[in-house]
């Protein structure tokens, strides 16, 4: 797999302009062109916004099986079920990645240059480790490989593009993930409810912060 | 008189066409028809409906690619705005420089109620400095106007859409009158941490104003200030403040409001508009150009059906163009009228946008609970160093104020995402410990400051390019001065000392001015290009809107602004446009229009 330069700026790019906190406050990033993929539709510009969607809605899923396998054991490693949560697979992240990388806008057509080529370099590096797929390796054997690319800054100058990738990978794991009723409930968000009022932080959250 | 079709339009007589549904057009329809006037509305977008189509309480797993933006829907999927961006199918605009730095971007939405639908909702009043800027340091351009006047009119749109707000007495940042302004929502905890750290390094920070209901309107007390000596408004208005409910701390404001708890021109200016039975309204109507009489008054105006591709032609004894700013300047051009001046297009402005963000360690771990609140602005920061600046101590002449944010927002995809500058990049157990850990400990500031008008910044038509219904497009000419660049870069450098101030950290260090400036017309608050005046000869209109070479047509939307201070130009504009037509009623009763 190889990325080219101006892959790798847009991508960076699309990163930077995803801080949390400014998401939050209503900012879109820059406009994107309106470029949408020859041959294939969008939502358009007037979508229903009553109905609920679900990926392959408003555009066919194009992983393959073995890709889907690929995806789903990554998934697993970088979301496992824990005490508070099950699995990413669990709640359909490998749908959602599906739909993501599928979609027919820039920044969407951009991830997928990075993760179509990210699988396979899974893929390879499982087999010349291991001689097995990824998703059949056990536990220890799959870290192995994790470890090497899941801290850019930390990673060998040989693995700094399967790094970027798997940064991307994470990011679209975590965003499939906490973005369920699930995920949110995990996260601690416990909003979006009605309210006759709202009182503010309780008492609780002013003393740790020292405000009260 | 209601929702009807282009060519029923052709065949009824009206007192005055209103070209835009948004915030100017609303709040002219509004005040001509609930004194009696019969107004017709032309919206170049489709109908839309609030209560039906509104997505409240939608989480972002039931939107395509977790609603994050597109450039189809460049807010997010669940963002109100029907067919509307920086860029728009078939309706093209250009550039007069390839250098990015000199490229504007033209944001328009194409349905019923316009931008009101989406907007953040922030409702700021000038203060009296901003309309008198030239005599206070000697730069752009004085308003034909001062703060007395507008005062009246500014305390009309708050009793009306309901804004919430303090009066906390700050320079240049005008109290409302008691009664006036609805009690603001209590702080988040960060906004409190913000507040408490800023005190020491002596930046304001109080409470912020946008019109969102935190209790229900007052439909006894209200109507009879509003509309006095007119029992048939005071009636219609007290129903329809009935129908609207107050927030109910749940759904992003973006998404409009199916509840009515907010303002949008759909919600707030038509509805008791169209109840006066007054008020007629064509969607799909595209308006090319005024038309004149061999008076050289206006006639009407001429609109394309976006529906059918036909033309059609409506007269009225007076026009407005309410339109937004730049599609307001366009009919001008393409009409080739009001332009004895030359100033049409003229003096365009933006607000200097630059976002600073970071991560603050004592938010960390916090107890749960729920931060939705009013969605936006709890707290904000006025401009407070005007002292400094009159001094030129700054290096940039105008002010800005810092929208901020933070808390534990319903999580979307930047939510859990590019975490690597706090915890190098992990995966497991561990990174889920992360994502509860971090969420909620991020805070935001967004710098929003004053543009000056200069030369370099003006709209013309495209000497070739057509949109897709024939109508000549528009040019833009854009450059920033030192001024925005240097406030851009104080934006920067003091959202930071404050995030150093609260212990916290950011994986990026302040910019400069030029790397941190949001290119122009990202922030949306495009405004100028008609502006008012004293001298027919230096300026578009009077005043009121009324243009002085066609003195029954008149322009209510920002097009006639003659700066745009920091407190965000949609409050004004709705000041203005109930200024406007309050002088549109006397003069049509006195018979000289």
């Amino acid at each position: 797999m190889s990325l080219d330069r101006r892959t790798t700026l847009k991508w960076m790019f699309a990163a930077a302009a995803t801080v949390p906190a400014l998401q939050a406050l209503g900012y879109a990033p820059q406009p994107q062109a309106r470029d949408v993929a020859a041959g294939q539709a969008g939502y358009g510009t007037d979508p229903d916004l009553t109905k609920e969607w679900r990926p392959g809605g408003p555009w066919p899923l194009t992983l393959g099986v073995a890709a889907r396998l690929t995806t789903a054991a990554l998934c697993d490693l970088i979301i496992p079920a824990d005490d508070h949560s099950p699995a990413a697979t669990a709640v359909g992240v490998v749908d959602f990645i599906d739909e993501w990388i599928s979609a027919p806008y820039p920044q969407q057509r951009g991830d997928r240059e990075i993760i179509l080529p990210g699988l396979t370099w899974i893929e390879a590096e499982a087999q010349s480790r291991f001689s097995k797929a990824f998703a059949a390796l056990d536990q220890p054997q799959k870290e192995a490989i994790a470890n090497d690319i899941c801290n850019a800054a930390k990673g060998a100058p040989q693995f700094a593009t399967a790094a970027t990738f798997f940064a991307k990978f994470r990011d679209l794991t975590a965003g499939g993930f906490y973005t369920t009723p699930v995920g949110m409930k995990d996260i601690g968000y416990t909003g979006n409810v009605p309210l006759a009022k709202f009182d503010g932080p309780p008492l609780s959250v002013l003393k740790k912060v020292g405000l009260a | 008189m209601s929702f009807i079709s282009a060519a029923e339009a052709d065949k009824n007589t009206y007192d005055v066409i209103v070209v835009g549904s948004g915030a100017a057009g609303g709040q002219t329809a509004y005040t001509l028809t609930m004194d009696g006037a019969r107004v017709l509305m032309l919206e170049a977008g489709r109908n839309y409906t609030p209560a039906t189509e509104t997505p409240m309480m939608q989480t972002n797993a039931d939107a395509p690619l977790r609603g994050s933006g597109t450039p189809e829907k460049p807010f997010g999927f669940w963002d109100a705005t029907i067919d509307g961006g920086w860029d728009v199918p078939g309706e093209p605009y250009t550039s007069a420089s390839d250098d990015p730095a000199r490229k504007f971007v033209w944001w328009r939405a194409r349905m019923l109620g316009g931008r009101t639908n989406h907007w953040g909702r922030i409702s700021l009043r000038n203060g009296p400095y901003d309309f008198k800027p030239h005599t206070r340091d000697g730069l752009g351009f004085d308003w034909p106007m001062s703060y007395e006047d507008l005062a009246p009119y500014y305390d009309k749109v708050e009793m009306l859409i309901g804004v919430y707000g303090a009066n906390d007495g700050l320079e240049n940042t005008p109290n409302s009158p008691p009664g006036v302004l609805l009690p603001p929502p209590k702080p988040r905890v960060s906004d409190l941490l913000i507040q408490q750290r800023a005190r020491k390094l002596k930046i304001p920070v109080v409470a912020g104003h946008r019109a969102v209901l935190t209790q229900r309107l007052d439909h006894t007390r209200l109507p009879k200030l509003l509309h006095p000596g007119n029992a048939k408004a005071q009636k219609i208005l007290g129903e329809d403040m009935q129908k609207r409910a107050a927030c109910f701390f749940a759904t992003p404001c973006g998404r409009g409001c199916s509840i009515r708890a907010n303002y949008q021109s759909t919600t707030v200016h038509l509805p008791p508009a169209l109840d006066t039975g007054n008020l007629d309204i064509v969607t799909d109507a595209m308006v090319r150009i005024v038309t004149k009489r061999k008076d050289g008054s206006a006639e009407g105006v001429v609109f394309i059906d976006r529906k059918t591709g036909a033309e059609h032609r409506v007269k009225a004894r007076v026009v407005v163009l309410a339109a937004s700013a730049l599609e307001s300047v366009r009919i001008l051009l393409n009409s080739g009228v009001a332009n004895g001046s030359g100033k049409v297009g003229k003096y365009i402005m933006d607000t200097v946008g630059a976002n600073f963000s970071g991560q603050v360690p004592v938010l960390e771990d916090l107890p749960l609970h729920n931060e939705d609140g009013v969605d936006g602005l709890h707290l904000y920061t006025p401009w407070w160093l005007y002292k400094e600046q009159l001094a030129g101590k700054l290096g940039f002449a105008r002010g800005y104020h810092f929208e901020f944010g933070g808390g534990r927002t319903m999580p979307g995809m930047g939510t859990v995402s590019g975490m690597e500058w706090i915890n190098g990049g992990n995966y497991g157990k561990k990174f889920k410990e992360d994502a509860r850990r971090y969420y909620g400990s991020f805070v935001g500031f967004a710098g929003r400051g004053e543009m000056i008008p200069n030369d370099d910044c003006y709209a013309e038509l495209d000497p070739t390019l057509k949109d897709k219904f024939g109508i000549p497009v528009l040019r833009f000419h854009w450059k920033w001065s030192q001024h925005e660049l240097g406030q851009a870069a104080h934006m920067q450098k003091t959202a930071a000392e404050i995030i150093d101030a609260m212990g916290g950290r950011y994986p990026v260090k302040p910019q400069t001015g030029e790397k941190a400036i949001k290119q122009g017309g990202i922030i949306i608050h495009e405004v100028g290009g008609a502006m008012m005046g004293d001298d027919p000869t230096k300026s578009v209109t009077n005043s009121f809107g009324q243009c002085w070479d066609m003195k029954n047509l008149f322009i209510t939307d920002g097009a006639t602004l003659c700066s745009n201070a920091d407190k965000n130009p949609t409050l004004t504009i709705m000041a203005l446009a109930w200024r406007a037509s309050d002088h549109m009623l006397g003069l049509m009763k006195r018979k000289e229009l």
